[in-house]
């Protein structure tokens, strides 16, 4: 009983951190709501979070021009770089709580690789590894109150998901040679089936990258648009908004959701693909 | 009333392409419903099988990923 009671007190500390936390998280939100949705009538714009806008003012955006995009790709590196090699610096052996996520979610990304794309789909482990950690990391900053998804625009999602495309490719003919285009020639089909089945694998085949792509940035940005639409009948209602709120909390609850199992599709569609590339033959 | 005709087709156009997400849905739903059934039968051989689902759902999400790009082609393409 004594000893329940010093636990409890012990807790005690750190319950009062999450929520000052907490608390400092809804401030944010609210200010958020505040400044982003105008007061005056419905007036609800769902898709302005998504415009890129430079860091240090002025208005043409180049390829160089450091933009929120950049900042926030740059802090789920430092993000990414933080948990990782500084979090399994120690290499203790009862690790401490950041080595033990760091660990478990390696164990989990190689056990992907190894049940999905197969042994020899190991030497790819550490690209996999590092789509998964980036993409969780864009989308989980992503949800932050006044934070930029990065994930949300298709012009990133798309130079993975393409980078994703050519390296398979490449992969499956460099393995294979020839014997990669077994893929599209169906061996288990009838022989009259097999090049309409044929076309209709080439077509899958290259549509890959497109639906690879759009899925993660379509989930992203529908998540927060809504999230913010939400905002905008808060943002009219005033005070009194408490159904909106309870909305944002449950639309927020399933985005942090949808932001874990994107990442993990983006990383098992990879594995996929990967086999694909490995063993051809159907 | 402002604005043009082609802006009023535009905006049904992707209202309607948006409905193909609906078929999506029920795919998705399938996916999942047929694998807890199976799951509920023989739990031991469940977890063997989530990431299966996961790349079915992915598969089954990717039609319904289309129709959104059809609805965005035409809201901003166009």
């Amino acid at each position: 009983m004594a000893d329940q009671a010093t636990e409890t007190a012990k807790s005690k500390p750190k319950s009062v951190l999450g929520l000052a936390i907490f608390a400092l998280v809804a401030l944010l939100f609210v200010i958020g709501l505040v400044t982003d949705s105008p007061l005056e009538g419905l007036q609800i714009h769902p898709m302005d979070q998504f415009i890129v806008t430079p860091l240090f003012g002025g208005e043409q955006v180049s390829f160089y021009t450091p933009t929120n995009v950049t900042l926030w790709m740059a802090l789920s590196v430092l993000g990414v770089v933080a948990l990782l090699v500084l979090g399994t610096r120690g290499r203790a052996i009862v690790p401490s709580r950041v080595q033990s996520i760091a660990e478990l979610m390696y164990g989990f990304i190689y056990k992907m690789v190894e049940d999905v794309a197969g042994k020899d789909g190991l030497k790819y482990f550490p690209y996999i590894m590092t789509l998964f950690v980036f993409i969780l990391f864009a989308n989980f900053l992503g949800l932050l109150p006044m934070a930029f998804t990065t994930t949300s625009h298709i012009a990133v999602t798309a130079l993975m998901a393409m980078a994703v495309f050519l390296a398979v490719t490449v992969i499956g003919f460099y393995k294979n040679g020839l014997a990669f285009f077994g893929l599209f020639w169906v061996k288990a089909a009838p022989l009259a089936l097999r090049p309409v089945l044929a076309l209709v694998e080439v077509i899958s085949y290259f549509v890959r990258p497109v639906s690879h792509s759009i899925r993660l940035a379509g989930n992203m940005m529908a998540g927060h648009a809504v999230i913010k639409v939400f905002a905008g009948f808060a943002g009219v209602m005033g005070i009194g908004a408490i159904a909106p709120v309870l909305a944002i909390s449950a639309v927020y609850a399933l985005e942090i959701l949808v932001s874990l199992i994107q990442a993990y599709v983006f990383a098992i569609l990879t594995c996929v693909y990967l086999k694909d590339a490995l063993h051809p033959a159907h | 009333m402002e604005g043009d005709i082609v802006e009023m087709g535009k905006f049904i156009g992707a209202g309607i392409a948006c409905t193909g997400m609906g078929g999506a849905a029920i795919g998705v739903g399938n996916v999942v419903g047929t694998y807890i059934s199976g799951a509920l039968r023989n739990p031991s051989a469940a977890a063997g099988q989530t990431a299966t689902m996961f790349i079915g759902i992915a598969f089954a999400e990717a039609l319904g990923i289309f129709s959104f790009l059809v609805a965005l082609l035409l809201m901003f393409a166009v």
